[in-house]
């Protein structure tokens, strides 16, 4: 851990690109100096027993399987209209963190992150639940994404068709689906909902060759639909085809914010890939 | 000694202050967050104002029932008997007590039909009891559902009463049954239980949300809430009538103390409902000559205090809900 923390007050000194704003196009997303810090519980640390608990209680110290991670540290940019930004770096560079601070699902600690319109994470896993049928499912994960009971029939045979499970199996619960049935059905869902800001955590590639294609179509369409789309991967492949621009993140902090081809060929550069 | 040449605001240093203001090409004047304010853009994470907050919650009211069943469904898909356990775990923690106080201790001094008036109270009980408890968890058992999705919080307390609100709806048909099985005559007084139910339902929906804001910052507030329902459970008269224990010399001397157990929520909506169900209960009253009447007013001032403060006191944290 200290280590960790090590490597990050060096980068803290590195400064990161400074704002431009372009006066001539118009906002979506203005992220103004996010910092993210968010607690773990259960950590580790201490011996875990009653004894030690209780004197830590009495000394008034913190829990120390209480750990804050500070995840984003001062991150700034502006997203305009019409922007596919790709948001790429290493593991634990902050990346999935800044996208649910930029959903507004993570309370930023310091800073703020303005939108125009709600941006909303694509994905519904955590509302649908496993032990209940494919169908109950729908109708759940559409309306935990917002929409009204009339949007939710009038989507459903679509997700249905979209999904192309086996016949019959819209009625089974979700735990006897396959993976791959289970994330074709995840995707059908999500994908229903048209997003002011869309924003893309790795999830496009599910299932074989042919839903791949699929799912890539359907992402296009929501973008054409969306003010601002921010996507999130480690295949540099999707993110040089799909976005005009990339955000690398380095421990949280903005390495290089610019020009798709730029980026990428520093990052891998510094990457070594 | 003053030292004039620091213009430092009084109380040092904000710890907000930001290390590297970030500056703009040509434009330093104009902060980012201005810049974000001129075009109309709004903080991502904000709390909305209340009454947009109540919009909301009030749009998502389909979700919020869908939620509810959906969760008590998948409550009982793993054992064999299903639903059924729906009916059977109030029949069966009726029975525990009825062994122990009716039989063992005979508490039944007063009461004509002790087991209809045991049972009654434990089903209505258990309602405030469980919505409670799970109000407790609603927050923490689903971080994962508030870090993947934009929805009011407040659905989640509001979700899990319904789910035990489902619940009380199957005991209440046991109950019925019990109480004709009884003796008790059906009369139109039963339809006074409807008013009793909707009031303790927006009782326990308060308790839940202020329990549940406790309940997602202090996670200690679960393993500590069984022993505060357990007290409670012993002063709501459900195994004792509260009438009949004030006649008790040790209380003689203090009359307050059984106002208080009569004004006790949990006691004001178990008797409330008792009186409704049970013909025979209103006599064991009038004998003590303790009216019910008043109740009315104590459950009605009960429900609405917990709900109106609970929902504030929820939403003055709605946008740290799910930070841990």
């Amino acid at each position: 851990m200290a280590e960790v923390k090590e490597r990050a007050r060096v980068s803290d000194s590195a400064p990161q690109p400074q704002v431009v704003i372009d006066p001539t196009r118009e906002p979506i997303v203005v992220v103004d100096d996010l910092h993210i810090v968010y607690r773990v519980y259960g950590a580790g640390g201490g011996k875990g027993t009653a004894a030690t608990a209780l004197m830590r209680v009495l000394r008034r110290q913190n829990r120390p399987q209480m750990k804050e991670v500070h995840a984003v540290r001062g991150v700034s940019f502006v997203a305009y209209r019409g922007d596919a930004i790709g948001v790429i770096g290493t593991n634990g560079s902050g990346k999935s963190t800044l996208l649910k601070a930029i959903a507004g699902l993570l309370p930023p600690a310091r800073g703020g992150v303005y939108t125009q319109g709600q941006p909303s994470l694509l994905g519904v896993n955590a509302a649908l639940m496993r032990e209940l049928s494919g169908e109950r499912n729908i109708v759940l994960g559409c309306l935990a994404m917002g929409l009204t009971p009339e949007e939710t029939r009038a989507k459903y045979d679509e997700i249905v068709k979209f999904a192309d499970l086996k016949p019959g199996f819209i009625q089974y619960p979700m735990s006897t689906y396959s993976s791959g049935m289970g994330a074709r059905l995840r995707f059908a869902i999500a994908a229903a909902r048209t997003h002011d800001v869309l924003l893309i955590d790795e999830a496009l590639a599910t299932g074989d060759a042919k839903f791949k294609r699929r799912s890539k179509a359907k992402i296009n369409e929501l973008r054409k639909d969306a003010g601002a789309v921010f996507l999130v991967a480690h295949n540099l492949d999707q993110v040089e085809e799909t976005c005009n621009r990339v955000i690398w993140l380095d421990e949280g902090r903005i390495r290089m914010d610019g020009d798709t081809k730029e980026v990428i060929a520093a990052y891998t550069e510094a990457t070594g890939k | 000694m003053s030292h004039p040449d620091r213009f430092t605001p009084p109380g040092g240093e904000s710890v907000d202050t930001i290390p590297e203001p970030p500056t703009l090409a040509g434009k330093s004047a104009e902060s980012l967050a201005e810049f974000a304010a001129r075009h109309g853009l709004t903080q991502s994470a904000a709390r909305p104002p209340l009454r947009t907050y109540i919009q909301d919650l009030w749009q998502r009211r389909t979700f919020i029932w869908n939620f509810a069943s959906a969760k008590s469904m998948s409550m009982y898909t793993s054992s064999r008997l299903g639903q059924v356990w729906q009916v059977l775990t109030p029949l069966l923690n009726a029975g525990v007590y009825y062994l122990i106080f009716g039989l063992l201790l005979g508490t039944n001094k007063g009461v004509s039909n002790y087991s209809a008036f045991l049972i009654t109270g434990v089903f209505v009980f258990t309602f405030t009891q469980r919505s409670l408890t799970a109000g407790a968890r609603s927050v923490g058992n689903n971080l994962s559902l508030i870090r993947a999705l934009h929805f009011p919080r407040a659905s989640l307390p509001f979700a899990m009463v319904i789910v035990e609100l489902q619940q009380l709806l199957v005991s209440m048909c046991v109950l019925a049954v019990i109480v004709v099985v009884t003796g008790e005559p059906l009369s139109w007084h039963w339809l006074l239980v409807l008013p009793v139910l909707v009031l303790q339902l927006i009782f326990n929906m308060g308790i839940s949300l202020v329990i549940a804001r406790m309940g997602a910052f202090v996670r200690d507030i679960q393993q500590l809430l069984p022993f505060v329902t357990r007290t409670w459970l012993y002063f709501s008269g459900i195994f004792f009538m509260t009438a009949s224990l004030a006649e008790k010399d040790a209380l003689q001397d203090y009359p307050w103390i059984a106002k208080v157990l009569e004004a006790n929520p949990a006691s004001v909506y178990i008797e409330l409902v008792r009186t409704s169900l049970l013909d025979s209960y209103r006599g064991d009253l009038a004998a003590h000559h303790w009216g019910h009447t008043h109740l009315w007013w104590y459950a009605l001032a009960w429900a609405l205090v917990a709900f109106v403060g609970g929902f504030w006191y929820f939403h003055r944290a709605e946008e740290r809900y799910g930070r841990g």
